[in-house]
């Protein structure tokens, strides 16, 4: 089975669904934040070295280190 | 019975959910309100009178997302919210959500609901949502959550009325549950209902899932939670997941219900436009440093009349003083002591305002959430926050709002590291020590026809201050052991243009509680220094006249002159002065001596100290406190071991480089005291800066004599 691509992979305009958490600790921050999985995210853009990023999910802009992304998969 | 008890009501809901400003509304006290997340950690509250003329307290919390806490700061809402029963509970609960937004708001509001206190909801935002083309059906709403739903628009006071009169009415508790407990968990939940009276299975549960949050049991109920959670083997957080999806799965559907026309999905394309701009890899840091520079603009030509001014006021108020009252020790600590301390207070007002004048539009605009998002990869490194940018660029004016303001990193490690360290950036107060010493000791020339070297030198010890600021916050990473894992998940809002009266709630609220807080300590310090520097063992002070008048009988001396060295004789025979001597062994090293001691002891108060009391201790009186004598008078100074000048080059830059380092401004120690509760802080931030600072100046004067 291949694994499943994450948020921090993802291409500036690239939208995706999220499939699940790969760190316990952080999926529940995320989802109170509305990361939940099937939700739809989009990746806007990243800051000047490539961390932090910037996702919209649920409506609203969220920003996130690579490292907090790299635990979101996603479906696309 | 009238209960002499007044209502509270608490204020609860999401950052950017528009709380601060409702709030605002209702006390018309001041508050901050902005863009930033977590602006509001201090517990604020004020009063409000209802449409049946009853007077409440109203309190606002900070925001936060969930009822599990992520921070030390957002702990507090969970606390209050588990604590029923004892008279820090609320008698209403007031959730603000945004309504443009309300999915996440809704989160926070089903928790609220099942904890079980009487709740109601007011949707914020409601015309900013119309205009993105959302409305929702607020009587399904009402009716499917089972509590009371008030439409407000916090930045024009649209519903508040409605509000208030929705608040003079009795609340009940809410009769519906949104989210019942696993059944794996009904076993502890019930035994801890009936060994500790607990009113609900959810707000037991809560018990049993934040162990942090239970700061109000006593020591042996609390202890009865933990046996509880021992013996069935509940692990805090391993429902927390679940839970969340469940109750964003009923917010869904109850959303689909109630929305009467569905969000345009298309992303929010202008803030975004606007964005690309503002996180560019050129254009955003030349924004950035074009912001910056304006500030530092601002607070040095802006503040430089008022503080001039208050200065002054408070000079000629102690002048005054001292001629109308009579002589005595009380006149001398009125004019002497306590108006200079005052006037060592409120001569910071104009830059703490212009200062947070400035923040507060950036953070109201959401420009701030940027900046911490465009720097937050170079800070990490160090051990510190993208939050931590804007305290540490504050501290160039004065440590004190700097250190204010890092109560918005959540982060305890990372915001404890910016305190310690922000008081190394250069503020304004060294300013005055620079210039004097840069012009006795560096050459007026220009290099390369250009640049010119005092200029070249006094940016050097700017950044001096910036790198050792990064240094030491890099050791203290490595240092400070602490398991607490850093986030960023941050909202970045949507910009908006700055609501003006918050803006000034904010000028109002930091100017007074610096005023007030800060001002007490400054104010006592000044008093000792005024005692140490005024009175000396025995009889030498009221002898002073009689043996300078002695040592001058052939000298004519002028009046002033003659004053002048009877101060300069009193305040050498001072307990300062003894302290002086006392402690001139280990400044000897670093080139100082006794002299220059006193001052050191004297700037401790605060560094600008340190000219006027060289001034004083040369014998310039303090009628032409003018720079250009004093450095004349310095200029001639003798060092009598070696027959030339005191200030040497070498004693010159070994004393840039100790102010540059050394912790010499109480009013800084006091405002940490503050911020961390305690000593323990300030004190290690005192011994690591003046290690730092002796260890350092004692190396510059070696290498250079």
């Amino acid at each position: 089975m291949t694994r499943l691509k994450n948020v921090s992979e993802m291409k500036p305009g690239e939208v995706g669904i999220v499939a699940g958490f790969t760190d316990d600790h952080l999926s529940v921050k995320l989802m109170e934040m509305g990361c939940l999985p099937g939700a739809a995210v989009r990746f806007n853009f990243t800051a000047p070295f490539g961390d932090p990023i910037c996702i919209s999910v649920s409506g609203y802009e969220l920003s996130l280190r690579l490292e907090e992304a790299a635990t979101i998969s996603i479906l696309n | 019975m009238a209960s002499p008890k007044r209502l509270k009501i608490a204020l609860i809901g999401n950052p950017n959910s528009g709380k601060s400003s409702l709030f605002n509304h209702l006390t018309g006290l001041n508050q901050k309100i902005g863009n930033f997340p977590g602006v509001t950690v201090e517990k604020k509250s004020g009063t409000c009178t209802l449409s049946n003329s009853n007077i409440v307290e109203v309190i606002d919390f900070p925001g936060v997302y969930s009822i599990y806490p992520r921070s030390l700061d957002e702990q507090i809402v969970s606390e209050v919210l588990l604590d029923h029963h004892s008279e820090n509970t609320p008698d209403k609960i007031v959730v603000v959500a945004d309504a443009t937004n309300l999915k996440r708001g809704l989160l926070l509001l089903t928790q609220v609901i099942d904890v079980g206190l009487p709740t109601m909801l007011v949707l914020n935002m409601m015309d900013l949502a119309a205009k993105a083309g959302i409305s929702y059906d607020i009587q399904m709403l009402s009716k499917k959550l089972g509590v009371p739903v008030v439409t407000i628009n916090a930045r024009n006071g649209i519903g508040i009325n409605e509000l208030k009169a929705q608040l003079a009415k009795p609340l009940p508790v809410p009769e519906k549950k949104v989210f019942s407990i696993w059944d794996d968990t009904k076993e502890p939940v019930r035994e801890l209902r009936e060994r500790l009276n607990v009113d609900n299975d959810y707000e037991a549960y809560l018990f049993l899932e934040q162990p942090r949050s239970l700061t109000f049991l006593t020591a042996e109920r609390k202890k009865i939670v933990d046996q509880i959670r021992d013996t069935h083997q509940f692990f805090p957080g391993k429902f927390q997941g679940a839970e969340t999806i469940h109750r964003y799965s009923f917010i869904q559907d109850l959303l689909n219900d109630v929305t009467l026309k569905a969000p345009d999905h298309s992303w929010k394309k202008k803030s975004n436009q606007i964005d690309h701009i503002i996180t560019h890899k050129v254009w955003g840091y030349l924004i950035f440093f074009g912001i910056l520079f304006l500030i530092f603009q601002a607070i040095f030509a802006w503040a430089t009349l008022p503080m001039d001014f208050i200065d002054s006021v408070f000079a000629s108020l102690s002048n005054y003083v001292g001629s109308v009252l009579q002589e005595g020790p009380l006149t001398s600590l009125l004019a002497e002591g306590v108006i200079p301390g005052l006037g060592g207070i409120i001569i910071f007002v104009p830059q703490i305002a212009i200062l947070f004048a400035f923040i507060s539009i950036l953070e109201e605009s959401g420009y701030m959430a940027r900046v911490v998002f465009l720097m937050d990869k170079v800070m990490r490194k160090f051990g510190l926050n993208g939050k931590s940018v804007v305290p540490l660029m504050s501290g160039v004016a004065c440590a004190i709002p700097a250190i204010m303001a890092t109560r918005t990193i959540d982060n305890w490690k990372e915001r404890t590291i910016t305190i310690l360290v922000t008081p190394l950036m250069s503020c304004s107060a060294r300013l005055p020590i620079f210039t004097i010493l840069i012009a006795l000791i560096v050459p007026d020339q220009k290099v390369l026809g250009v640049i010119n070297m005092q200029g070249l030198a006094l940016m050097g010890l700017y950044l001096l201050g910036f790198f050792a600021a990064l240094g030491s916050a890099w050791v203290m990473k490595l240092i400070i052991n602490v398991k607490e894992r850093s986030y960023l998940m941050m909202e970045l809002p949507t910009y908006r243009i700055p609501k003006w009266s918050n803006v000034g709630y904010t000028i109002l609220e930091k100017t007074k509680a610096f005023v007030l807080e800060a001002g007490k300590v400054i104010m006592a310090i000044a008093i000792i220094l005024w005692v140490l520097a005024s009175y000396g063992p025995g009889d030498t002070m009221s002898k002073a006249e009689e043996v300078v008048s002695q040592q001058t009988q052939n000298m004519r001396l002028t009046e002033q002159a003659f004053a002048d060295r009877v101060a300069a004789y009193k305040l050498e025979n001072s307990y300062a002065g003894i302290i002086g001597k006392a402690i001139e062994p280990a400044i000897k090293p670093l080139g100082y001596d006794w002299k220059i001691g006193i001052a050191l002891i004297t700037s401790f108060a605060a560094r600008e100290v340190f000219v006027g009391t060289i001034a004083t201790i040369y014998s310039i009186g303090s009628v032409g406190e003018d720079e250009t004598t004093i450095k004349v008078r310095m200029k001639e100074e003798v060092n009598p071991d070696t027959g030339g000048p005191r200030f040497t080059p070498a004693v010159g830059f070994s004393l840039l480089v100790f102010y540059t380092f050394a912790m010499q401004c109480m009013s800084t120690l006091a405002v940490v005291y503050r911020e961390t509760h305690g000593w323990k802080w300030p004190l290690i931030q005192l011994a690591y800066m003046t290690v730092l600072a002796y260890v350092s100046a004692l190396a510059v004067y070696q290498i250079f004599s």
